[in-house]
């Protein structure tokens, strides 16, 4: 059997925590080779990312322990290298970038200064070091490379502290890079252009990449094999083609299936009166035009959809609709009445009519209360809805709405999952049945087998109790099998609004036309025949 | 840079004009200065006299211009008891307390910096178990109590040190010692908690995939990060020890500013007092924007 640049053979790490042992892997085994691209996708909380930590020595134990296996690299054990070995083969022959590039980057330090240092800690005289840097960050493609090295990383956007991370991490040009959800907290265009990035990277220096991920597009972008992660264990392995199209196990069934963007579109609504009527909506935050004249209407349980990338708006748009804050001009008529002009007292009580589902929820329930408490909490400010003994009954009637069990309603929010946490928040709005509730990203931080159950459970919602819901997402496919309008949003203006198959099948703007090409389809087809696609009309450019 | 230093001064000026105005009306709702000043049994006519020559039969207002103008050339007039200007008097005291804080609170910082992230390093080894101990004990400890044992021991009972006086720098020891300890306790346990968190964060993750040494990721990745808060509570200690450690002085005898305070509070030098709080409070005016300035030299996301 020949060599592979980097294996993983039979990998179990266990982690001693408060509670008791968590298995994290349970023999695992994967390889990855010169030139080629590992995949290893899975759900959060599968042990996709422990793998690759192990490799990097970067478990702390206690409390994590490795009970069994080995990783190859070079013809040795890593695991029974001493520290200082794996810190030489640390960021010289295995590199690493991560999610989150802003707090991985050191937030009191020059990015320049940061890049030299992974080549002066290997060994790199320290001119050289800073002459290399300046070439590195002129590769990755940052404007004024010079200038970028002496800044912060706060003073860039996500997209190019990422490539500061690509930068840094192929400094010293390793054998083998190991990316870890690189992308996920980017928009759609900048993670298309990063992951382009990635691979001419490769093409140039050869190195195996390992990428991590939760993203269906993301392997079919990128990845020659993947390896499917589920509780710990490797359910499935194969190329990527392979796997979509003809998956063995029925998680990588499920997995695929959830994928987002595939289903029937909902058919064009009747035409009704609207229930909200936007119109010439603008808000400046100091210089920053966040809303420029924005208008919409929303019939009664219509489903609109707002899609942009950060900083087109769309966020404030909710905000402003909700008056958590206050627009400069415009009006917002819900039934007539304008929103926007409401006296404190007025807003208060058409509160009820109008509810907020958040991106976190996470964050946006109050740890300390139980769920039955922050369910009832809408009851207690609005006194006037449910007599307080009629309480736990309809607690329990909510739960079962979306999902969840009456004995739920004792716990608290840390003792469930992220899309159970969703559902909570879900039946909190629900609790002063709203007409129109307004989700902000309310689906972005769940896995997409998750985030399909949710969406269902909206759907479901809108059709039995005739809601309306504005849908505020970054991700086109997720809102295509839900929504019956689109908005899609860019620096603070509407640039295409129509209905699902109009924005979706023939989209007039080329803004929308760049967001749907630069959405990743999880076929592995598909992303193949669109890089073609893209190659040639490139060639064509050129030529 | 320039515009976050005039930005900061500006602000710590307007509580020092807060303090300046505060100060004259609190002193003269004490009472009439010149029932402090003058004997019990001076006559009306001494009285009045009195009250001619120091201005206090002017309204009120003038008082406060005449008292404002006094302050801008530092004068506070003559201390009573050394029939010196009390300004004077007061820097001299000053130093030696400036001297004091500084080299304690250089020591305690050291000190309390590398213990606190060895601690930290391996969170429930034995060395953080032991300085979890210690420096809790420090930071609970009754420094009156301790000076006046370290008196009994070490001066009395072993005759190694002065019981008091700044003659040697054998006198400086005992003070710096007993000063040192409730700082440097309380200071250990903010850095190892900082520190905890900082080496826990996602750009040590980053630095240990770079294969750094453990000692830069410690006290360059970490370390600057950890530092901010801290710095809010070493300025805020030093702060307490400029004003004076009043208790420490006194028992050691030494001649800083907080026994002068207390010495002048005694024997009613009203002048002496006044300005002993002018000075101090300026000096810990200038000691917070020393922090912001050190925070802003730490984290460039203050600086813009």
């Amino acid at each position: 059997m020949p060599d592979h640049l980097l294996e993983v053979r039979d990998l179990s790490v266990e982690f001693h925590t408060a509670g008791g042992v968590v298995k994290a892997v349970r023999g695992v085994s994967w390889h990855v080779d010169r030139g080629e691209t590992l995949a290893i996708l899975g759900e959060s909380g599968s042990g996709k990312s422990v793998s690759t930590a192990a490799i990097l020595d970067l478990i702390d134990m206690p409390p994590g322990r490795i009970t069994s296996g080995e990783i190859l690299f070079d013809g040795r054990d890593l695991l029974r290298l001493g520290a200082a070995a794996r810190r030489d083969i640390n960021g010289r022959r295995i590199a690493m970038i991560f999610q989150d590039p802003l707090s991985h980057l050191n937030p009191v330090y020059p990015v320049g200064w940061q890049i030299v240092e992974t080549m002066t800690a290997h060994g790199l005289p320290g001119a050289r070091a800073r002459a290399e840097a300046l070439r590195l960050v002129t590769r990755v493609g940052l404007p004024d490379p010079a200038g970028a090295l002496r800044k912060y990383p706060h003073e860039f956007s996500g997209g190019q502290r990422q490539r500061l991370m690509i930068a840094m991490a192929l400094a010293m040009k390793p054998d083998v890079l190991i990316a870890d959800e690189p992308t996920t907290a980017l928009d759609v265009t900048v993670q298309a252009e990063v992951l382009l990035l990635l691979k001419e990277l490769q093409q140039e220096t050869g190195m195996g990449v390992v990428i991590i991920t939760h993203d269906l597009g993301v392997v079919a972008e990128i990845a020659d094999r993947v390896v499917v992660m589920n509780a710990g264990e490797i359910v499935e392995s194969g190329p990527a083609r392979e796997v979509y199209h003809d998956p063995r196990h029925p998680y990588t069934r499920k997995l695929i299936g959830a994928a987002p963007g595939k289903g029937e579109m909902h058919p064009p609504l009747a035409r009704a009166e609207p229930v909200l009527s936007v119109r010439n909506v603008r808000k400046a935050y100091g210089t920053f035009t966040a809303l420029d004249g924005v208008s919409l209407d929303l019939m009664p349980g219509e489903t609109l959809a707002v899609v942009g990338e950060s900083g087109s708006g769309k966020s404030t748009l909710a905000r402003v609709l909700l008056r958590l804050d206050e627009p400069d001009s415009g009006e917002a008529l819900w039934k007539g009445r304008d929103l926007f002009r409401l006296s404190p007292a007025e807003l208060f009580a058409l509160r009820r009519d109008l509810q907020m589902v958040f991106q976190d929820p996470t964050q946006s329930l109050n740890p300390r209360m139980t769920v039955a408490q922050l369910i009832s909490e809408a009851w207690a400010i609005h006194p006037r809805i449910l007599p307080r003994d009629r309480w736990r009954a309809r607690v329990a009637e909510l739960l079962a709405q979306v999902g969840l069990r009456p004995e739920h309603a004792n716990r608290y929010p840390h003792q469930f999952s992220g899309g159970q946490r969703q559902r909570i928040a879900i039946a909190r709005a629900l609790a002063l049945e709203p007409e129109l509730i307004i989700c902000d990203e309310a689906v972005s931080a769940l896995d997409v087998s998750v985030q399909a159950q949710v969406i269902d459970l909206l759907d479901r919602l809108r059709r039995e109790m005739g809601i309306a819901f504005i849908f505020i997402a970054h991700d086109l496919p997720v809102v295509r099998d839900f929504a019956d309008h689109v908005m899609v949003m860019q620096r603070g203006r509407v640039v295409e609004h129509g209905t699902v198959r109009q924005v979706f099948d023939s989209p007039r703007e080329p803004y929308t036309r760049a967001l749907l090409a630069a959405g990743l389809d999880p076929d592995p087809d598909v992303q193949a025949a669109r890089r073609a696609a893209l190659r040639t009309e490139r060639r064509a450019a050129g030529a | 840079m320039l515009t976050f230093i005039r930005k900061r001064s500006l602000a710590s000026l307007v509580s020092l004009v807060g303090l300046v105005v505060l100060v004259f009306f609190l002193s003269r709702l004490t009472g009439d200065p010149t029932d402090l000043y003058l004997p019990l049994d001076a006559t009306d006519e001494m009285r009045a006299r009195f009250r001619e020559i120091y201005g206090l039969d002017d309204p009120l207002l003038v008082q406060f211009g005449r008292y404002v103008g006094d302050l801008l050339r530092l004068d506070f007039g003559d201390s009573i008891r050394k029939a010196r200007p009390a300004i004077e008097v007061v820097l001299e005291a000053f130093v030696w307390t400036l001297q004091l804080a500084l080299v304690t609170m250089a020591l305690v910082t050291v000190a309390a910096i590398v213990v606190g992230s060895l601690a930290a390093f391996r969170v429930g080894g034995f060395f953080d178990r032991v300085s979890g101990i210690l420096s809790l004990v420090a930071a609970s400890a009754p420094d009156f109590w301790i000076a006046i044992v370290a008196i009994v021991v070490f001066a009395v009972g072993l005759g190694w040190l002065p019981t008091s006086g700044t003659g040697t720098p054998w006198h400086w020891v005992l003070p710096i010692a007993v000063l040192f300890i409730r700082p440097f306790g309380l200071i250990v346990q903010v850095v190892r908690g900082s520190m905890i968190s900082a080496l826990s964060s996602p750009y040590v993750k980053t630095a240990r995939a770079k294969g750094l040494r453990p000692r830069k990721i410690i006290f360059v990745h970490a370390l600057r990060n950890a530092m901010l808060p801290v710095i809010t509570v070493i300025g805020d200690q030093a702060a307490s020890l400029l004003n004076g450690a009043v208790v420490i002085e006194t028992i050691f005898g030494f001649p800083g500013v907080g026994k002068l305070m207390i010495d002048s509070i005694l024997q009613r030098d009203f002048t002496v007092v006044l300005a002993s709080i002018m000075v101090t409070a300026l000096a810990i005016f200038l000691m917070n924007l020393l922090i912001d300035l050190a925070y802003a030299t730490l984290d460039p996301r203050i600086r813009h």
